[in-house]
Order: structure tokens, then C-alpha cells, then sequence
């Protein structure tokens, strides 16, 4: 990766990914053989993750960069393939790779509402703005508002939203990160965080978007991995079919049948003693129609919207080296995405069918308690305070309400119920971590590119040569890290409310005064300050209203789906208040002229 | 800023062609994803009454048949996109 030879090293990416990709498998089974050796579980663990974070953090020092193109936008060298798998690795956050399976083993048909929703996205991402933004040149999405719509309010209206979208999200993967680095290192959760941050900041500090990128690569590789292989091998020992995904349909149906033998729904009547354990209640599949079809369709709009506004999605799109391989990128992005999305509901149908099935050897549910007490897997996730059994009705048989579990254990759990070796656990941190890390990465480097470029260089410092610029992005960047962590490891609030936050709190400001930039010639800087600051307000309100007020919500509109208020709010004021105002000037619709135009230069060329 | 003064009527002309002709082609595929994303769901209890290779209708829609949709859409759009811009002389 020397800077003088990157064609080569853009030529033989192929060729590195691949023996990546092998190294990691032979590392894989190593690991296995020091297993069969008889080295202990815990070992295992922590060399799994350590050894990860090792190589991602080698790869950020070999990225390291002092040109500001290379800092920004990679060199704009990033051939679509390699960046989708960025972009998914970018995308897919801990929660995705931990949370997921979980969400939709426990939510039912609602949940799927986010597993639509955040793949839906992408087809907004193709249509509305990656083309688009990537002709524009711009180095950061608020870079794109200021110039567009001309003047340091919109731009600086644009950081402040940035910011706190991106800021709610990313304190969720530091979190995340450091739940699974102290699991797995068996370090404190404090001591985790830093880690974590620690091996995140290697990756971006010394080299920008091109280290995150070429990291982003190889954790994408590592999560992918990870998520198929333990669903994969689990569906072989079971005899659920060598490739799970298709054939799940028929255990759809028997779940349904369990659900009503065991009578799925009630309450558990027993306290499990522990918290962040609940019971299952909720139907497989029940879509209830009425208000349940009304909040499967606000929350799937309101995750596509957030997808389509979210700063450190979009800005993966400006790396690539032409429009057309911006569009194919998005291409790749959602057929690497789509692997594991379509991969988390057959896994949390397969875990739940194993765990009512009596028929089935891991089939729990209508056991004796003191027969269930004492399986392997109960017990190691009972110590952790993941799992608890709490006979409610007294009568030594475990009920479908007596049995307790954390959301995560769907995934970090599959190896052990269905046996498999304990290689695989540690597989399936790394993967954890990986997923964790590489969003961070891109969250971190959103927000401090945003500081460093449209706050410092754009509106306090014009004439900051390129040193001075990259070392404040730098400073940011551990600054905002910092921040983060010692937010994250406050613990303030659960990974996923936080996430579908930071979607509508993006969608709700910046989701108009981006489509229209392009879309409607007639925007101007007026309406798009306006639908801002309108858009975004409106919404934070809302859900300061609901959330933190005690107020009722207004058609069933809850927190997790605040932008259903704040985008028509900013539609709304961005439209009157340009149509009341005077149009832009002639060189700005020429300009909107121009990044319709696929081809020539970018708009921002010279101006960086 | 690109020269965008120099530009002849022809090549206005010829990209006014091409956006309406982009502008047709994003309102198909928005329509495409939003019967995907968003209608289809609406009712899923309905359609769960057909079956579709061993599962309900609604709820494979939900968990596969709109994300496989989305991506077939987009390789496809892009594909139509590609040679729009070749027909209208701008490859990008």
C-alpha cells in the first residue's frame, strides 16, 4: 500500500482479499486442532479476537495517509465490488450481527419491519442520491447541503444534524464492542470500551477513509463468515437441510402448532432474578393487520429514510472512481447485506423450533426444570446473567413463560444448543467485534470529517494548509472517540433503541433538503435551513414528548419511529419557504444541471 | 465549477432528453419498491393464506421475496441507467 504504487495495489486487490480470506480460514482451523488439543475455551476466545483486531489495526498502519484526497475519499480508487463489502461491513452494526436474530425471535412479524426496512433502503440510496452525490465531488454529505444551497448556515445546520445521528449510533457500537470484547477477553465492561475504542481508533486515525475502507474490507470477510458458517454447520447437525435458507418454511408452519400446544402469550409469572431477560410472547408469525400493519409500514419507511439520510452511508459513495461505479457499488452493497439479512430470520426460526420442539434432542419446553438446570449451554449462559429458568406455576415442568433470555443469545448461543464446538463461539465473537468495529469506524470518521472539513476548514479556517487540516481531523477524531466511550460506558441506553434513533433523527433533517437538492431545481438555501431545522426539531420534540414527558402517542407513533413526524414537518417547510422566497441563482441551477450529467467533472473539483 | 457556460444548445438538448428519461425510469423503479417495501406488508395476513415453496406468502415476502426484489431492482435499474446514459452520449 505504498503511496507510490496504488494502481498495483488496486489491480491486485483480488489477490490480497483472497489470501486474507484463506489465512483467516487456515487461522480458523488452527484454532480448531488447538481446540481438539484440549486448550482451554477462554484461550480460544481471546485469540480469536485479539487476532482480528490485531490484523484490522496492521491494516490501518499500512493505510496510513497525508493526503487529504486519500484522508477523505480513499483517492477515489475504491472499485464496486470492494466497496460494497465496505459498505456492508459500514452498515451492519453490532446490533445487526448480534441483536437481529434475536429481535426476530422475540418481535415476531413487527420486527421484520426493520429487516425490510434496512435493506429497502438501498434502493432509495441508488435512485435518489448515490449518483448524485458522488458527481457532486463533495468530501462530506454537509459539504454537498453547504454547497448546493449555498452559505455556512445550511452547512452548519447540516453538521449539528450529522452530528447528533451519528453521535446516538456510534456510542451504541462502542458499547457493543465493548460488551464482546470483555466477554471475550474476560476483562471488565469499562476496560472493554477502551479496547474497543482503542482498535477502532488504529484503524482510522492514521489513514482516514482509506484505512477504514481497506479495514472494512477485511471485517466485512471476518462477519460474514462468522454469521454463515455456525447457521450453516447448526442446520447440517440438525437436519434442517445443508442450506437452511430455503426450506425453513415447513418449521414456519410446526411453530405455529407449538405455539399453540405450549399457549405462546402468556406472561411470565415468575421474577427470573436477573435483568435484560424476558420471555417469549409474542407469535412467529402473526401479522395482526390494523394498527400492527400501520406500524410495520412507519417503521419500515422510517429505517429506508434513515438509510437513504445517514451520513457515513452515503459517504462511502464518494470513494469510488466514477458515477456509474458509485450506482454498481450500491448494487454490491445490498447483495452483501442481503447475506446475512436474509440469513437472521432463518436462524431465529431454527433456534426457536429446537428450543419448543419436544421432538427435537435440544427441545426444552415441557421438560422437568431440574432436567433442563442441568444442560451445558443453560448453565454457562445462566452464569453470565444471559438466561434464566424460574419455575412460575410451581410444578417442576418448564413452561414456554418460565423460560428467560437476553435478545443476544440467539446468536451467541447457536453453536452450544446445537453442540457445536466451541471454536465456533469464538468465531462468532470475532464477528460480533468485527460488525461492531467497522461501524464505529465509519461514525467516527462521519462526524470528525464533518467537524474537521465543514466546520473548521470550510467555515473557521479557509486558508488551513493540508497539514494543519489533517491533524485537526485527527484530533476530532480521538476527541469524539473519547467522547463516545465515556458515554458507552455510562450505559445509558439499550443497543437498539439508540439505533433506529440515529435513523430518524437523519431522516428527519437532512432526508428532503437532500432529495430535493437534486430533484427539485428550485430548492433553495431559505427552504432547505428551514426544512432542517424544521424537520429535525419537530421530531426530537416528538420524541422528547413521548419519551421523556410522559406524553400519549399520536397514532401509535412511538420512539422508535419519531421521523413518521419530523420528515412531512421538513417536506412541508422546505417547500413553502422556497416557493415564498426568491429562486437560486442561475449558477446554482446550472449547477444541479451539471450532477444530473453523469459525466465530465466533478462539481467540487477544484474548489478542494 | 465545471464549464458549465460553454455548453451548446445541443448538449442541453441532449441532456434534457436524458434526465426526463432518468427522471421516467426512478419513478418506476420508486413505484416498484414502494408496492415492495411497503404496500405488500399491508397484507400480509392475507397473503399468508397462499403457500410459496413450503411457506406462508406474507411473512417469505417479509423475510426474503421483497429483499431478493430489492436486489434484483437495483441491478437491474442501474443496468437500464447504463444505457441511458451511453444512448444519450454520457457514460459515466
Amino acid at each position: 500500500m505504498a503511496e507510490d504504487k496504488p494502481r498495483d495495489f488496486i489491480n491486485n486487490l483480488p489477490k490480497i482479499y483472497g489470501m486474507y480470506t484463506g489465512g483467516f480460514i487456515v487461522f480458523i482451523i488452527i484454532m480448531a486442532i488447538l481446540e481438539q488439543m484440549g486448550v482451554g475455551a477462554d484461550t480460544i476466545g481471546i485469540l480469536f479476537v485479539a487476532f482480528t483486531v490485531f490484523i484490522y489495526a496492521a491494516i490501518g498502519w499500512l493505510s496510513r495517509t497525508m493526503n487529504v484526497g486519500a484522508y477523505y475519499v480513499a483517492g477515489r480508487e475504491v472499485p464496486p465490488v470492494f466497496n460494497g463489502m465496505a459498505t456492508a461491513a459500514d452498515w451492519m452494526s453490532g446490533a445487526s450481527f448480534v441483536a437481529l436474530a434475536g429481535g426476530i425471535y422475540f418481535g415476531g412479524h413487527g420486527y421484520l419491519a426493520f429487516v425490510v426496512g434496512w435493506t429497502g433502503g438501498y434502493v432509495l440510496v441508488n435512485s435518489l442520491m448515490a449518483p448524485y452525490l458522488r458527481k457532486f465531488g463533495c468530501y462530506t454529505v454537509p459539504d454537498f447541503i453547504g454547497t448546493r444551497y449555498g452559505g455556512n448556515l445550511a452547512r452548519f445546520v447540516a453538521v449539528i444534524i450529522l452530528f447528533v445521528a451519528s453521535f446516538t449510533y456510534v456510542t451504541a457500537q462502542i458499547n457493543a464492542s465493548g460488551t464482546i470484547a470483555a466477554r471475550a477477553l474476560h476483562i471488565p465492561f469499562e476496560f472493554g470500551v477502551w479496547f474497543g475504542l482503542l482498535g477502532i481508533l488504529l484503524c482510522s486515525m492514521l489513514g482516514g477513509m482509506r484505512a477504514v475502507t481497506w479495514t472494512q474490507v477485511a471485517q466485512y470477510i471476518v462477519l460474514i463468515i462468522a454469521y454463515l458458517v455456525p447457521v450453516i454447520w447448526m442446520s447440517n447437525v440438525q437436519g434442517f437441510g445443508i442450506i437452511p435458507h430455503f426450506g425453513y418454511g415447513e418449521a414456519v408452519q410446526r411453530i405455529a402448532e407449538l405455539e399453540a400446544q405450549w399457549n405462546v402469550g402468556m406472561a411470565a409469572t415468575a421474577d427470573p432474578g436477573v435483568g435484560g431477560v424476558r420471555v417469549l410472547t409474542t407469535l412467529h408469525n402473526d401479522p395482526a393487520g390494523g394498527m400492527a400493519s400501520w406500524k410495520f409500514f412507519t417503521l419500515a419507511l422510517c429505517m429506508m429514510t434513515g438509510t437513504a439520510s445517514l451520513p457515513h452511508i452515503l459517504m462511502r459513495y464518494f470513494t469510488t472512481p466514477s458515477v456509474r461505479d458509485a450506482r454498481k457499488s450500491v448494487s454490491w452493497s445490498l447483495f452483501f447485506i442481503f447475506l446475512l439479512y436474509f440469513t437472521a430470520p432463518a436462524l431465529a426460526t431454527l433456534t426457536k423450533l429446537q428450543i419448543l420442539d419436544p421432538n427435537l434432542a435440544t427441545g426444552i419446553i415441557g421438560d422437568s426444570i431440574a432436567e433442563v438446570q442441568s444442560l451445558a449451554w443453560v448453565q454457562n449462559w445462566a452464569d453470565v446473567g444471559f438466561l434464566a429458568v424460574a419455575d412460575g406455576n410451581g410444578d417442576g415442568i418448564l413452561q414456554v413463560n418460565e423460560f428467560f433470555m437476553r435478545p443476544d443469545i440467539v446468536v451467541l448461543a447457536t453453536p452450544e444448543i446445537a453442540g457445536l464446538p466451541y471454536v465456533i463461539s469464538g468465531l462468532v465473537a470475532a464477528g460480533g467485534m468485527a460488525a461492531a468495529m467497522s461501524t464505529a469506524d465509519g461514525l467516527l470518521l462521519a462526524i470528525a470529517n464533518a467537524l474537521s472539513h465543514d466546520l473548521y476548514y470550510k467555515i473557521i479556517d479557509p486558508n488551513a494548509d493540508t497539514r494543519k487540516r489533517l491533524i485537526v481531523a485527527r484530533v476530532l477524531l480521538i476527541g469524539i472517540g473519547i467522547l463516545a466511550a465515556l458515554v458507552a460506558s455510562l450505559r445509558l441506553t439499550g443497543i437498539l433503541g439508540a439505533v433506529a434513533w440515529a435513523f430518524d433523527f437523519a431522516a428527519s433533517g437532512l432526508f428532503f433538503p437532500l432529495v430535493l437538492g437534486v430533484w427539485w431545481k428550485r430548492a433553495n438555501r431559505a427552504g432547505a435551513v428551514a426544512g432542517m431545522i424544521c424537520g429535525f426539531l419537530a421530531g426530537s420534540l416528538y420524541l422528547y414528548y413521548i419519551r421523556f414527558a410522559g406524553g400519549a402517542e399520536w397514532f401509535g407513533i412511538d420512539h422508535l419511529r419519531f421521523a413518521i413526524i419530523g420528515m412531512p414537518v421538513s417536506l412541508v417547510a422546505m417547500v413553502v419557504v422556497s416557493l415564498a422566497t426568491e429562486p437560486p441563482p442561475k449558477e446554482i441551477q446550472d449547477m444541479v444541471d451539471e450532477v444530473r450529467d453523469p459525466t465530465g467533472r466533478a462539481i467540487l473539483d477544484k474548489t478542494h | 465549477m465545471a464549464d458549465n457556460t460553454s455548453k451548446s444548445p445541443a448538449v442541453q438538448q441532449a441532456r434534457e432528453a436524458h434526465w426526463s428519461r432518468t427522471r421516467n425510469l426512478t419513478i418506476v423503479v420508486l413505484a416498484i419498491w414502494a408496492i415492495f417495501a411497503l404496500i405488500v406488508h399491508l397484507f400480509a395476513g392475507g397473503l399468508n393464506q397462499i403457500s410459496f415453496i413450503g411457506f406462508p406468502l406474507g411473512y417469505y415476502l417479509a423475510v426474503q421475496g421483497s429483499l431478493a426484489i430489492f436486489v434484483i431492482l437495483i441491478f437491474v435499474h442501474n443496468k437500464m441507467q447504463d444505457r441511458i446514459d451511453d444512448e444519450a452520449g454520457l457514460e459515466g
